[in-house]
């Protein structure tokens, strides 16, 4: 807690700018993991097992750290980021994160991939009063200030995506028939909870619901299931390679149902592609990232700096996962909260800021998507934007949606 | 020799009961954390003497033994969370269900050797997650959420942290089950165990009741390894498919070669051996990465397949046969 008059002084005038936030800078101070030079985030990813394929997230963040570094750190502070491999198995991430916080003392983990994974540290973290921001998971779960004053969450989570596509279908399809393909996990059921809370006193409207393993070699047969059924919607919940296949099907047998596909398989170069544009015209989905495979965003100023930052700082990532766009857009969201934190680097004052965005806009977002957050409100990004697959690209349509979350 | 080596376990239990009694002295080297991880590996030691029973003392194979650690581990979580049972009570109870749960699987076992039953078992592995996320077991099992619990608390007040506890639980858990074991083994019963294992014919020809013996010790050593869940569910708090995937089995199988088939002594080093390799595995091949800026970007699962092969190789009996062997070679050299 040492003062020197010229922080002081500094901190005195920054308070002046920055009073409406109500947020003091007149001293250092600093929770375990914060010091005058360095910052210490933890993180857990899956590098190896089942689900290694997020892997390349944890890669892609540790080089944007390593790029924020290079341009002088966070105030002047470098950014230790200690990422460990969880292999998706959540026994594991209670390892691994009691190390981060307990032996490593990390000011706050970020970005900690998978719901299990979560949900084992979860009562911890906030036990332990130490933040635990903007994870990497889908479930609706994240945030909830008044039980988990510590866990904020990221994306929109795909039980509100799930209840856009019901209201959608009500709306825009005469005497709905729905036919429903869903991976048999906690991803697949979050997004299917939401679909039939959307559809509400119309869940009969759901003909046809079959799921599939992700260790099952083709979902060919669920497939020919929904079109028996005699579906005229198909909702598609499912992971690219499995969701490309069941697009690939629908068109081999002659079905002709209004598609639906969740976000989750939203990329051209996995999913459309494989499937072939010709089966997969009219599809819809929602979205609230660019797709660095589709080219319309080619000459957007956003994706253009993002390329050249991928060929500089992370020459190995592949340009056309969208795992390389989430994790810099969530990077960046990290580094903006960690700079609004000025000296005042403690636990509180981080979830302080966390929840006090006000439309802050992220890099690669779509357009007119941007950050909010608040004491109450701990979902960053709620809206998401509806997209008509045409040609070989994504057409985005009516509103930016903001929904709100159950 | 067996005096000394009795005198030799005494003084390393003592030692396991009293250092933790020293963080208030030296908080920095026995931290919660540590001692967390000492649990984890008693845990392991524990699961790794169970298939050791089996496969170490019976002859016989399992890959799938993740899968009676899952059982353990739900049957404890399930009653904890729907009936409120306390932890220390889900102990017997999830020994009793792995118990009855590995005799069935023991009677069709029967008719199986070698490779077969390692196949077999390696399915029961791969069903075992798949099973608990089904749907009619799903309001018991939380499906794929999982279900979330109550860490241990520490009992009438006394003056631990809930990790000191918590080791001092699974300690005592762990010298219990050691104890048995190692008594069954001396026993006309252990005997039987190993003479089916060394020499099966002869054993049946000896009037060994060879069925009962496999399949009852399918059952110990299922209850063995389903204690171990047990314990593993209070441990992390939290049950999920996804803790048991087949690679729980496989790591289990490593501790044993590693460690040393049919030794005790080797099941505790298996143990050990299996959560300091998995969690500095990781940490060695950043070290080769970013501290001597070396150009491999190893993966920590590389560097763990290159301790395996070199361990196999230099001891071929596990590192307690090593250990005994270097041992004895000293002894002679003198």
């Amino acid at each position: 807690m040492k003062t020197s008059r010229r922080t002081f002084l500094g901190g005195v005038s920054t308070a002046a700018v920055l009073s409406a936030s109500g947020v003091a800078f007149a001293q250092k101070k600093y929770d375990d993991g914060a010091t005058d030079k360095e910052i210490k985030i933890g993180h857990t990813n899956p590098y190896s097992g089942p689900a290694s394929a997020y892997g390349v997230i944890g890669k892609t963040i540790e080089a944007y750290w390593k790029s924020v570094n290079e341009a002088g750190g966070i105030n002047g502070r470098m950014v230790k980021f200690i990422t460990r491999d969880d292999g998706y198995n959540p026994a594991k991430t209670v390892e691994m994160i009691r190390e981060l916080v307990e032996q490593e003392k990390v000011l706050c983990t970020f970005n900690t991939l998978g719901t299990p994974t979560n949900t084992a540290i979860h009562k911890y973290m906030n036990q332990k009063k130490v933040p635990m921001l903007f994870v990497a998971t889908g479930a609706s779960k994240w945030g909830k200030p008044k039980e988990f004053p510590w866990t904020m969450g990221f994306q929109p989570d795909y039980h509100t995506e799930g209840v856009i596509y019901a209201k959608h279908i009500l709306a825009n399809v005469k005497d709905p028939k729905i036919g429903v393909l869903m991976q048999n996990d906690d991803y697949g059921k979050d997004y299917w909870e939401g679909f039939r809370e959307g559809l509400g006193k119309d869940a009969n409207k759901v003909v046809k619901h079959v799921t599939y393993e992700v260790t099952d070699p083709t979902v060919d047969s669920q497939v020919i299931q929904l079109k028996d059924s005699g579906a005229n919607v198909f909702f598609n919940i499912a992971t690219p390679k499995f969701a490309a296949q069941a697009i690939r099907k629908v068109a081999d047998i002659g079905w002709k149902p209004a598609q639906y596909l969740n976000n989750v398989s939203a990329s051209v170069a996995s999913t459309m592609k494989p499937a072939g544009f010709e089966n997969s015209q009219g599809i819809l989905t929602a979205a609230y990232l660019m797709d660095p495979t589709d080219k319309q965003w080619d000459d957007n100023a956003d994706m253009k700096a993002w390329r050249a930052w991928m060929a500089k700082s992370n020459p190995q990532g592949n340009v056309t996962d969208a795992s390389n766009v989430f994790a810099y857009a969530v990077s960046f969201l990290m580094h903006e909260t960690l700079k609004k934190c000025g000296d005042n680097l403690t636990r509180e004052n981080l979830m302080r800021q966390a929840a006090n965005h006000q439309k802050l806009k992220l890099p690669l977002a779509l357009p007119g998507i941007t950050v909010s957050t608040s004491p109450t409100d701990f979902y960053p990004i709620q809206a998401v934007q509806l997209q008509r697959f045409q040609g070989d690209t994504w057409h985005l349509f009516g509103d930016v949606m903001h929904a709100e979350s159950t | 020799m067996a005096s000394t080596s009795k005198k030799w376990v005494l003084g390393i239990v003592v030692l396991a009961f009293v250092v933790p009694l020293l963080k208030p002295i030296f908080p920095d080297a026995i931290s919660d954390y540590r001692l967390f991880l000492v649990s984890t590996m008693i845990i392991a030691s524990i699961a790794v003497l169970g298939l050791n029973l089996l496969t170490g003392f019976n002859g016989q194979f399992s890959l799938g033994h993740g899968a009676f650690y899952a059982v353990g581990a739900y049957t404890a979580a399930v009653l904890m969370d729907q009936l409120n049972v306390p932890y220390w009570a889900t102990i017997p109870a999830a020994a009793i269900v792995c118990f009855i749960v590995g005799y069935l699987f023991g009677l069709p076992a029967l008719k199986l050797e070698g490779h077969y039953l390692a196949l077999a078992t390696f399915a029961l592995a791969l069903a075992v997650p798949q099973i608990l996320k089904y749907k009619w077991l799903e309001g018991l099992t939380g499906g794929v959420q999982g279900i979330v619990l109550m860490k241990p608390e520490v009992p009438f007040g006394l003056p631990l942290t809930e990790d000191q506890w918590l080791y001092y639980f699974c300690l005592v858990v762990m010298v219990i089950l050691f104890w048995a074991a190692a008594n069954m083994l001396n026993s006309r019963s252990g005997r039987a165990m190993m003479a089916i294992r060394d020499q099966y014919m002869a054993a049946d020809t000896m009037g060994i009741d060879t069925a009962l013996y496999k399949t009852v010790t399918f059952g110990i050593s299922a209850a063995y390894t389903g204690i171990a869940g047990a314990l593993s569910a209070s441990a992390i708090a939290f049950v999920a498919p996804d803790s048991f995937n087949i690679f729980l089995s496989i790591k289990f199988l490593i501790g044993l070669v590693v460690g040393g088939i049919g030794s005790l002594t080797g099941s505790v080093i298996g143990g050990i051996f299996y959560v300091l390799v998995d969690n500095s595995a990781q940490a060695l091949s950043q070290f080769v990465k970013n501290d001597l800026g070396l150009p491999f970007d190893l993966s920590a699962y590389t560097v763990f397949g290159v301790l395996l092969i070199a361990i196999i190789y230099l001891m071929p009996m596990g590192i307690a046969g090593g250990l005994f062997m270097a041992w004895r070679k000293i002894r002679g050299a003198r």
